[in-house]
């Protein structure tokens, strides 16, 4: 069974800080595709569309009728463990650093064998294992096995740790405490078990709905932290930067209309400048010090959140500036995960639809609540994922887009 | 079932000159230096010229960007036979009936069969993490254990399966070590006890240290002619009676138990016209004992699954009621990379040419080796295997 995690005690600053390194990331590109559906938290295997043969690794052709029409679909991951072994000897110095390290090779009831990584309470060869698709710290899918039933503390498997972003005993940077989502974001981080939890707020000298109640949590710290103040920003950061271990960006600046509606470009460059230079100004500032915990100990720097939208994917012309500044977050949120890789801290992107709030007042149901947001968020960190589409809206317009994205844009249209 | 193989025999053709360049842990030197040697050594004990060698056999992991065709330059030979051979530790088997059939049909007069690799500090992680696309997406991402981790499934699963303990592998490599001290090439030069092989250090359990071959570098080489040839050259030389190869065999199986050998066997004892109980001593790959022991079932030596009771009826050691490994086997020789897939070839060569000095098992009349090589990703897919016989 798996020991529960205890809070760390505190860093002696003195002692040098482990460097990270990464598990092997190279991949070839038909393999990719256990990757993009782990980013969503899924574990797909390809599938013949001619004779309906399940196989893995990927390969180019179905290795029972040679058809290249091979499809990636959702497996179960239910299967046997046919064998365990424990390496106590590697040769990469990520595994190195964290031996010994548990693997086992599963039969899935599909009728694939696999090698996955072993979860510290699947028992013995024999017993029945649920195996899943999980980011690892390389960015790149790896299969994990998993046990057949929930077990205590299973979220805190020290192997099953290295592929998760889990806040428990983690400290927590959330941009903006002002806005219902804010304050649910931090009310579910404190549930999962975060350590500490710096809420900005824009404009310290103004009271807000909420501010009260987020004052009497002790894991709470209110911090001035206003995005378009560069300097603001590079100050906060200078303070907290070195024991920040997950940033959730929940900011943003949203105002209706498009080109049209609207005179001047005034409410575009506002939210630009929340939406798009605050991601970036914030990037500057706490990117360095994240990149340099990447492996400090059972509470290293682990992810930045970014809350975006679904209307980041393809432009919805009613809120079509907004829908610009998120394109243009989006786009540079890809850049930051490209450059926080080298340390293992995974960028995650968050596309609502709609959220519940003022800002979306006309905007027609479903609507995504602040405290379903705040739960995709931390479920997000706690699986592991990488892209999440919280609400009926972001998935259908995800798998409209994925369809066809030239039909989202007429459809869209209106 | 028709016992009679359909396939033509080897008649006339012989392997001579069993040649090794010394092993080392470490080499400064590249894949094509090793077997450059192995050619110059070749030549000289053959006695024939460098000329006359109208054939050409290359194993080796470590000669990228070359392949054998690129190597004809480097070691200036214009052979008009020539196969590359990437098959790892089948790769002997495999140049031997390949280069059989180029001689008996008369493509090629000589052909000369070689395989080396050389070990630099951190070329084996290089070899591991670009082994093959399914081992970089499939398994080397999973702790790097490279094949300890891979023959430490199909260990614990065998044992599982069959009621195997580890002291059971145990005596395999206490026998090979046994062997190993009388061969001069072998870099382990200690005797090895059971008890100390059962409480080395773990490595990826149930594997522990003397499980797992030590990769080195070193080269193997050998010649393939006529019997005629062989004669008027006054070279010692050995028959070859049968063989067989096999790849991918048995894809449905969950975890292999069970190599192309199953599948084969019986083909290949009825070329040569012999059986299991003709075998004097066998030259199996082993890299890890669990796959030794697969070879001694697979080749009908006991039942599937009864291999337990074969070991501890047995003995392995050159002397032995079951002469196995004589030189050592990698485990106790070193893995000089492809040369691995080579050295029971050449081990079996020299028995049966009376060369194996202070090791030689008495009368040996017919040897059987055996190759296995490549985990592609969950299993070793090449498998073959050659039954040779005093000429």
């Amino acid at each position: 069974m798996t020991s529960p995690l205890t809070r760390p005690r505190r860093k002696n600053p003195v002692l040098r800080t482990r460097l990270p390194n990464l598990p092997p990331g190279g991949r070839s590109r038909v393999a990719l595709g256990l990757t993009a559906a782990a980013a969503l938290g899924r574990f797909e295997l390809q599938c013949c569309r001619d004779c309906g043969k399940v196989q893995y690794p990927p390969s180019e052709a179905c290795q029972v009728c040679l058809s290249e029409r091979l499809q990636w679909r959702e497996q179960s991951g239910a299967g046997e463990l046919l064998a365990v072994t424990e390496l106590a000897h590697s040769n990469d110095l990520f595994f190195r650093e964290r031996l010994p390290w548990r693997l086992g090779m599963v039969r899935l009831d599909c009728a694939v064998t696999v090698v996955a990584h072993l979860h510290g309470d699947c028992a013995a060869a024999g017993a029945r294992v649920r195996v899943e698709a999980v980011l690892d710290r390389s960015g790149q899918g790896v299969l994990i096995a998993m046990p057949d039933k929930e077990t205590a503390h299973m979220a805190d498997d020290p192997q099953l740790r290295e592929f998760t972003c889990d806040p428990k005993y983690r400290k927590v940077l959330v941009t903006d405490g002002r806005t219902a989502v804010g304050q649910a974001i931090v009310h579910s981080l404190i549930r999962a078990g975060a350590d500490l939890i710096w809420v900005g707020q824009s404009e310290p000298w103004k009271q807000f709905p909420g501010i009260e109640a987020l004052r009497t949590l002790p894991q709470v710290s209110l911090v001035p932290l206003d995005l378009s103040d560069s300097e603001a920003v590079s100050e906060l950061c200078a303070e907290i930067g070195g024991r920040v271990d997950i940033v959730i960006n929940n900011a943003e600046l949203h105002r209706p209309f498009g080109i049209a509606a609207r005179a001047g470009i005034e409410a575009a460059r506002a939210e630009m400048d929340i939406n798009y230079f605050g991601l970036l100004r914030l990037a500057q500032g706490l990117g360095p010090a994240l990149r340099a915990r990447g492996a400090d100990g059972q509470s290293s720097a682990v992810a930045w959140v970014n809350l975006l939208s679904i209307y980041a994917l393809s432009n919805y012309p009613p809120h079509g500036t907004f829908s610009a500044s998120k394109a243009a977050a989006l786009s540079l949120a890809q850049c930051l995960r490209a450059e926080m890789r080298p340390a293992g801290v995974r960028v995650i992107n968050v596309f609502p639809g709609p959220i519940d709030d003022e800002w979306n007042q006309t905007v027609l149901p479903p609507k995504v609540s602040a405290a379903a947001l705040a739960t995709a968020i931390t479920r997000a960190l706690q699986q592991g994922i990488e892209d999440v589409f919280p609400g009926d809206v972001a998935q259908e317009w995800l798998a409209r887009w994925r369809d066809n994205p030239k039909a989202l844009e007429r459809e869209l249209a209106g | 079932m028709d016992k009679r193989s359909a396939r033509r025999g080897y008649e006339g053709v012989v392997a001579v000159v069993p040649i090794t360049v010394p092993y080392v842990r470490y080499s400064i030197r590249t894949a094509h230096w090793f077997l450059a040697r192995v050619l110059a050594e070749l030549i000289r004990a053959s006695g024939i010229d460098k000329a006359s060698i109208d054939g050409l056999c290359v194993s080796s992991f470590t000669l990228a960007p070359d392949t054998a065709i690129g190597l004809t330059q480097h070691l200036g030979v214009s052979p008009r036979w020539l196969d590359h051979i990437p098959l790892g530790g089948a790769s002997g088997v495999v140049a031997l009936r390949r280069a059989a059939r180029a001689v008996q049909c008369g493509d090629a007069q000589v052909v000369a069969c070689i395989s080396g690799d050389t070990n630099h500090v951190d070329s084996f992680r290089l070899t591991l993490s670009n082994f093959s696309s399914f081992a970089r997406d499939a398994v080397y991402p999973y702790g790097a254990g490279g094949p300890n981790a891979s023959f430490a499934f199909l260990t614990a699963n065998y044992m599982r399966e069959f009621g195997l303990e580890r002291a059971d592998f145990g005596k395999l490599c206490v026998a090979q070590r046994d062997n190993a001290l009388r061969y001069p090439q072998a870099l382990f030069k200690r005797p090895l006890g059971l008890q100390e092989y059962l409480d080395a250090r773990p490595i990826a359990e149930p594997l522990r240290l003397f499980d797992c071959v030590m990769p080195c570098a070193g080269a193997e080489g050998f010649l393939v002619m006529s019997a005629d040839r062989a004669r008027s050259l006054g070279l010692a030389a050995v028959q070859v009676l049968g063989t067989i190869e096999r790849h991918n065999s048995y894809p449905d199986d969950p975890v292999q138990v069970r190599g192309g050998w199953a599948m084969d066997r019986d083909d290949l004892y009825a070329q040569a016209g012999r059986g299991p109980q003709d075998v004097d001593l066998m030259q199996a790959y082993d890299d890890y004992p669990v796959i030794s022991l697969m070879q001694i079932e697979d080749l009908g030596f006991c039942q599937k699954g009864e291999g337990a009771r074969f070991i501890r009826e047995h003995s392995f050691t050159w002397d032995g009621n079951f002469p196995f490994n004589t030189s050592g086997g990698q485990l106790s020789v070193g893995q000089a990379g492809a040369a691995g897939g080579y050295l029971g070839m050449i081990e079996a060569l020299r028995q049966l040419t009376d060369a194996a000095a202070d090791r030689q098992v008495a009368k040996a009349q017919t040897a059987l080796v055996s190759g296995f090589g490549m985990i592609n990703f969950d299993r070793g897919l090449a498998s073959g295997a050659a039954l040779l016989g005093r000429a």
